[in-house]
């Protein structure tokens, strides 16, 4: 790995000490992973602290942990993902942060930190149904109006529940059960490590 | 007295200057936006919920539709994301072709913005004489791909053939007499670099007579400078990137701070705002056409010169090519896994970046070790400008916010995903 992303890691040590649940290198990309409780103050620290710098926070993101993998996966559901980018330093990071309760998920906002983040948040919200306490105005962003549930969750189906159609009768658009059945043409599979190697044969 | 209050009125989503299907709710005194908000999704078309129940492969179509008039620079974001978890190495010339393409791609992309641009604020030239240059660009972009938008050129290993040697060329009709096309089959005589390297030549000449049309007119001038000025300070917090982020004075430039592909190799200069309205934006623009035709022209240059494979040789990823698949059994078992199952791309997470013609344009990818992803994410540019207007168009007129919208350089493809 690059002096650069070893200069980061090194700084991230120093200035957050025991906040850092772990820190991880991979290609080329640093990895900050936070308890939910020092979410708020660790993001904080990461744009004013000289020595780390993030200017700005590109993007953030809810990510639904539950359908990980082959195997039952064990430990908390929801996660938010953010990016910050350091003009200054020109370094990345990606910090990751669980949401506490998987029927409840909430973290802090961090809009007072970095206004950017505040349509993230919004798609978040609406897409996994994470809350942000914080958030002056937590309203539903990409989805329709008077949308229920929320759709990027592994278990909301990808043809949805409901479908919209104008109907003669009535002279006006209705929502009524979806009639298209879900197919999967190519399966999704997970190969096992050791799977084409020819010692396996 | 009576007591006033402010007037609320809906812009779009059906309006001309929406820029396709924004929905905004203005609150007005007056003239006098106090409070603007908008309304997207109505595009949205969840092509990150969809990518994950496609193959790797089956979704780089879908990248073309996000940005739709900048097909080829999502498509990059996608591949190199998937190319970085992999660790696969992508030769030499199919880079050097992906930054020819991906110049491209920034040339249509601000023509098509300074056309519309102009017709927002009232410039009806503009918009007929950017077409008529883009219709050159959409030919390279057909000649590769055989589609003159939604190309899927760029394939994780590589792109997905090499530059054609001729170009497709006008033929005589019933309308059009063999003497009468002549001229317009004289620059397609030859290979498509040739076509390019005619268009790269041709290409600044144009643009200065753009620059006459609206660099120093008063209308337009009265219309851009001091609109909506962005400092450098609430640029950042509003993590504005792209031309956005340079108007402001800023010099931040995905290509020159973090290299990808060659742009290390290619000679280029990055444009820089002063004030931060949106005169400034339009004038950085305007530059950056100037400096991706540099880039282009460098390009082919070196193009000429070093023929090689453009796509991997990792079968495991880029499929085989058709004589060896037809004439060798683990060639045709690679290709079979391949278009079946597709290919499968190790556990961990990457995001990967590039200076998008709007801004960084990021791919965010999640995998679990299956032949689909677990989780994408699409950093949309516009999303984030978007988000700011709120405080760009406070205290402008109404007439601004147009002017703001188109600025801004918004698509709503990539917007609403």
């Amino acid at each position: 790995m690059s002096a650069k992303l070893e200069a980061l890691s090194q700084n991230l040590q120093q200035c957050l000490g025991d906040r850092v649940k772990s820190l991880k290198l991979a290609f080329g990309e640093v990895t900050l992973e936070v308890e939910a409780a020092d979410y708020f103050s660790v993001m904080q620290a990461l744009r004013d602290e000289p020595d780390l710098a993030f200017e700005e926070l590109i993007d953030l993101c809810g990510v639904d942990y539950s359908a990980y993998g082959n195997e039952a996966r064990e430990g908390l559901r929801f996660a938010a993902v953010s990016h910050l980018l350091s003009i200054s330093k020109n370094w990345r990071l990606r910090v990751r942060c669980f949401a506490p309760d998987d029927d409840f998920p909430s973290l802090p906002s961090v809009t007072s930190i970095w206004n950017s983040v505040n349509w993230f948040e919004r798609e978040a919200f609406d897409l996994f149904g994470i809350v942000f306490p914080g958030h002056d105005d937590l309203r539903r962003i990409l989805t329709d109006y008077g949308f229920i549930g929320h759709p990027f969750r592994k278990d909301f189906p990808i043809s949805g529940y409901v479908e919209m159609r104008y109907d003669p009768e009535q002279q006006r658009v209705i929502y009524q059960p979806v009639t298209i059945e879900p197919r999967e043409i190519t399966p999704r599979i997970v190969r096992e490590a050791t799977y084409g190697n020819a010692e396996n044969a | 007295m009576p007591e006033l209050r402010n007037f609320t009125l809906n812009f779009g989503p059906q309006h001309p200057a929406a820029h396709g299907v924004l929905r905004m709710v203005l609150e007005l005194d007056g003239e006098v936006v106090m409070r603007a908000d908008p309304h997207i999704g109505l595009l949205h078309r969840a092509t990150e919920k969809l990518a994950e129940t496609k193959t790797w492969i089956q979704s780089v179509p879908y990248m073309d539709r996000l940005d739709y008039m900048s097909m080829m620079c999502n498509e990059h974001a996608y591949c190199m994301a998937i190319e970085r978890l992999l660790q696969v190495e992508v030769p030499i010339r199919a880079q050097y072709i992906r930054v020819m393409f991906d110049e491209i791609t920034r040339i249509l992309n601000h023509l098509l913005w300074i056309g519309c641009h102009g017709l927002d604020v009232g410039a009806m030239t503009m918009v007929l004489y950017a077409f008529r240059e883009r219709e050159d660009l959409v030919d390279a972009y057909e000649a590769v791909s055989g589609a003159r938008m939604h190309a899927a050129y760029y394939r994780p290993g590589g792109v997905y053939r090499d530059l054609p040697d001729r170009m497709a060329q006008y033929q005589e009709s019933k309308w059009k007499s063999s003497a009468q096309i002549k001229p317009f089959n004289e620059a397609r005589s030859g290979s498509l670099l040739d076509f390019l390297d005619d268009f790269a030549s041709r290409f600044p000449k144009l643009l200065d007579e753009y620059e006459t049309l609206l660099t120093d007119n008063r209308i337009w001038k009265q219309r851009l400078v001091d609109v909506a000025i962005v400092t450098p300070e609430r640029a950042l917090q509003r993590g504005f990137t792209g031309p956005m982020l340079r108007g402001s004075g800023i010099a931040w430039d995905l290509r020159k701070k973090q290299p990808y592909e060659v742009y290390d190799r290619v000679d280029f200069d990055i444009p820089v705002g002063k004030t931060g309205d949106s005169y400034d934006r339009y004038l950085v623009r305007m530059e950056e056409m100037r400096q991706s035709n540099r880039i282009l022209k460098q390009c082919i240059d070196w193009l000429r010169q070093n023929p090689g494979p453009v796509m991997s040789d990792n079968h495991k990823v880029a499929p085989p090519d058709r004589e060896a698949m037809k004439s060798n059994m683990e060639e045709l078992i690679h290709h079979f896994k391949l278009c079946t199952e597709g290919m499968h791309v190790p556990e961990g997470e990457a995001y990967s970046a590039v200076e998008h013609p709007k801004g960084e344009f990021g791919i965010y990818i999640i995998s679990d070790g299956a032949n689909k992803p677990y989780r994408l994410k699409i950093r949309a540019p516009g999303y984030v400008h978007l988000s700011a207007m709120d405080e760009m168009a406070r205290g402008h007129m109404l007439a601004d916010v147009v002017t703001i919208i188109g600025s801004q350089d918004v698509v709503f493809g990539e917007i609403d995903r």
